[in-house]
């Protein structure tokens, strides 16, 4: 029970992980309807821009709570940015074309993102010295201490906290509205007087940042990152994002818990090894039985 | 030019300058490096501030001249004149094509690296060929076709090292065997919409590759499998010194040993393949169920009011697409000598889907065109082992940002009611 229990904490906080990159697959869904594969990529520029981040952060003696905030603030701008080239380099252009025509190049910003950092900071992993230590300890009477770091409740209460900030954005404000109203009807809203093509870059840099925010946790829950990580957790949150029902906001968070949780259950009862199948197979074995995720809408074809 | 242009494209450049800035500042001019313990940061700011200029120079020109509408003018008109003439010669085109397919091999400039990169790109070409039936033909985006590839390069291997069965036999097993996990895989999930397809074939195949790591008994893990017997001419190996009772290739024809007769088998048989999987496509196009996967291409609703059932006429082209790959795959193994899971990556699968997109879904020509350029590029960067793959990355994003179709599209139905089409 008490393994359990740890196992569940630990999926939770990498669910959330998962959770805020799928958001940015499932957006970039919703409103222009493609796979943005560079969206791992992203989330891998984010993890470096972060760890960058730290080290000058760290020489400089700073209290770690700023430290936290500089870096969150810096890695979140950064990766904006390439959010938004990518988006005016590789998908402006191909809008309005034939679907597959988007993925394609996707597939090849995204080759382009990984051997450019490959080369500018070389192919060897970077690992980093843990920032965080210590944590609460529960069931100390029996055989297996549960143990929730600080780092697990430092994440999962960033994610909470985002999650409030991003839905209050999406809800409640005139961007988030445009946002929605892109989803449902380009054309109609273009004609409304909305700006579509910079809702849809907005949309992007908010994807990216939000991506950025969990590369950031990446690197401080591994300590150790390479040119590589974001091809996995890439495909691993649009699973996630699938999973919830694309194009759905709180599915998206839903389906990366779910992943998160499968993700280590199934490394601490089955097999390590096998982690990522579990993740694929369950993945399949959903969209058999609810096509459109969880939480998607079913999708009709008009004639 | 106005005056207020010129400033107001300076403004517009010095803006895509702070941009670059923000883009390169932190990744290429900090790098981080390992010294002893933890990370330290080398500066390279000289890079940094090259690329910066490069940037804000060439989005200034590009405004001055508004250059990018007469290039992207030119590019099109180009290449659309090009695919017209591919059109209209299409037949003589592919018989000079295949000629000198034929006759490469005996080419004066022709030596082993040059067959190396032929044999190379014509595995690329019978991939591209055998994909196009699932992703051209059928309409279905297959983001794990390499799974297929590892199927039959791995029964290949497993058969031919445990059994000791020629190539002849293992080949169609292995083909067999790779449109086996095709129908396995395409079962379930054929049901499922385009994109959602695209994620499961691409599970499927980081499943297969996963599995080949660990299955340490079988697949002897990350190590792979070696000693993958080489390909025999109707039973005549190419060995200096062959064993006993048996007649080596250059003693029977009288030739003088040389490691190029092996190189140019491989080179005919990886041809013939290839071509085998042509013929094959342009056939089975013009049958009844060929038919019914252009029509699912366009349109599935009409389809299904017309009575064709989707699911198997779309797990017909996945297992056929399969069954190619397999081929590919025992091909490989044979060529290699040696297999192992780096070589069916997810990067691999995307080459191949990148062939059969930017060729054009559903042209044969295409696909040939499209090898040829990209794993040309690849081979022109050779040198600079590094930037390869930013130069392959980079050309596939601009081939679909200038000519989103493809190099050669081609929609148009093979069969029509009323034959030609005026």
């Amino acid at each position: 029970m008490e393994y359990f229990i740890q196992q569940l904490v630990n999926g939770i906080t990498l669910g959330s992980i998962y959770g805020l990159i799928a958001i940015g697959y499932t957006m970039v869904y919703g409103i222009i309807g493609m796979i943005n594969f560079a969206h791992g990529d992203i989330f891998m520029i984010g993890a470096f821009v972060a760890l960058i981040s730290f080290i000058i952060f760290g020489l400089t003696g700073v209290a770690l709570p700023i430290i936290l905030l500089l870096v969150l603030l810096i890695a979140m701008i950064f990766t904006a940015c390439y959010g938004w080239t990518v988006e005016k380099l590789a998908y402006k252009p191909l809008r309005g074309s034939f679907r597959l025509a988007p993925l394609i190049s996707a597939l090849g910003m995204s080759i382009v993102l990984q051997n450019y950092v490959q080369v500018a900071q070389g192919a060897r992993v970077k690992p980093m010295q843990p920032l965080f230590s210590g944590g609460l300890e529960f069931f100390k009477n029996s055989e297996f201490i549960v143990t929730v770091s600080y780092l697990q409740i430092f994440i999962v209460v960033l994610t909470i906290i985002l999650m409030g900030i991003f839905t209050y954005l999406i809800t409640k404000t005139d961007l988030g509205r445009a946002q929605r109203a892109c989803e449902q009807d380009r054309t109609m809203t273009a004609l409304l007087g909305i700006n579509v093509d910079r809702t849809i870059s907005i949309t992007f840099i908010i994807g990216s940042s939000l991506a950025s925010v969990a590369g950031m946790m990446f690197v401080l829950y591994y300590g150790v990152i390479d040119f590589y990580i974001g091809f996995l957790a890439g495909i691993k949150a649009f699973t996630a994002a699938v999973l919830g029902g694309i194009g759905s906001l709180p599915g998206a968070m839903l389906g990366g818990l779910l992943i998160g949780l499968i993700e280590t259950m199934w490394s601490g009862y089955v097999s390590i090894e096998y982690k990522d199948v579990a993740a694929f197979s369950v993945l399949i074995v959903v969209l058999i039985f609810f096509p459109t995720g969880f939480l998607g809408k079913p999708d009709i074809e008009k004639v | 030019m106005e005056k207020q242009d010129i400033i107001k494209s300076f403004k517009d450049s010095l803006f895509t300058g702070l941009i670059a800035l923000a883009l390169f500042g932190p990744i290429v001019g900090l790098r981080t490096a390992s010294k002893g313990e933890g990370l330290f940061i080398t500066p390279q700011w000289g890079v940094v501030f090259l690329l910066v200029g490069l940037c804000i120079l060439g989005r200034f020109l590009i405004n001055i001249n508004s250059a990018r509408r007469k290039e992207f003018k030119i590019f099109s008109t180009l290449s659309s004149k090009f695919s017209s003439i591919t059109e209209d010669k299409a037949k003589h085109f592919a018989i000079t094509g295949i000629l000198f397919a034929l006759v490469f091999p005996f080419l004066p400039f022709t030596d082993r690296y040059f067959m190396d990169v032929a044999i190379m790109i014509l595995t690329y070409i019978m991939l591209g060929w055998g994909l196009n039936i699932v992703v051209g033909l059928a309409g279905l985006l297959d983001l794990g076709y390499v799974a297929f590839y590892a199927v039959g390069a791995y029964s290949y291997a497993l058969i031919a090292t445990t059994f000791g069965w020629s190539f002849w036999i293992c080949l169609p097993l292995a083909g067999l065997f790779a449109a086996f996990f095709g129908i396995l895989l395409g079962f379930p999930v054929l049901r499922l919409r385009g994109d959602y397809l695209a994620i499961v074939t691409l599970g499927f195949g980081e499943i297969i590759r996963i599995i080949l790591i660990n299955w340490y008994e079988v697949t002897n893990g990350p190590d792979g499998i070696t000693g993958i017997p080489r390909p025999s001419f109707f039973g005549l190996p190419f060995k200096r010194s062959p064993d006993e009772g048996e007649m080596s290739f250059h003693t029977f024809f009288g030739l003088e040993y040389s490691t190029m007769h092996r190189i140019i088998f491989l080179y005919y048989l990886i041809l013939i393949l290839a071509l085998i999987t042509n013929y094959f496509t342009l056939k089975i196009r013009k049958l009844p169920v060929g038919r019914a996967w252009e029509a699912l291409r366009e349109d599935e609703i009409a389809c299904k009011s017309l009575g064709v059932n989707p699911t198997n006429t779309k797990l017909t082209a996945f297992a056929i697409g399969a069954m190619f790959g397999g081929f590919a795959g025992s091909f490989f193994a044979t060529r290699q000598a040696f297999i192992s899971p780096e070589s069916f990556t997810f990067i691999e699968s995307a080459i191949i889907v990148a062939i059969v997109v930017l060729g054009g879904m559903g042209s044969q020509t295409g696909v040939v065109l499209a090898s040829i350029f990209l794993i040309g590029i690849t081979e022109i960067f050779r040198d600079l082992e590094q930037y390869r793959m930013i130069a392959f990355g980079g050309a596939m994003v601009l081939i679909m940002v200038f000519k989103p179709k493809g190099i050669l599209a081609n929609r148009k139905p093979t069969i029509l009611m009323h034959g030609d089409k005026n």
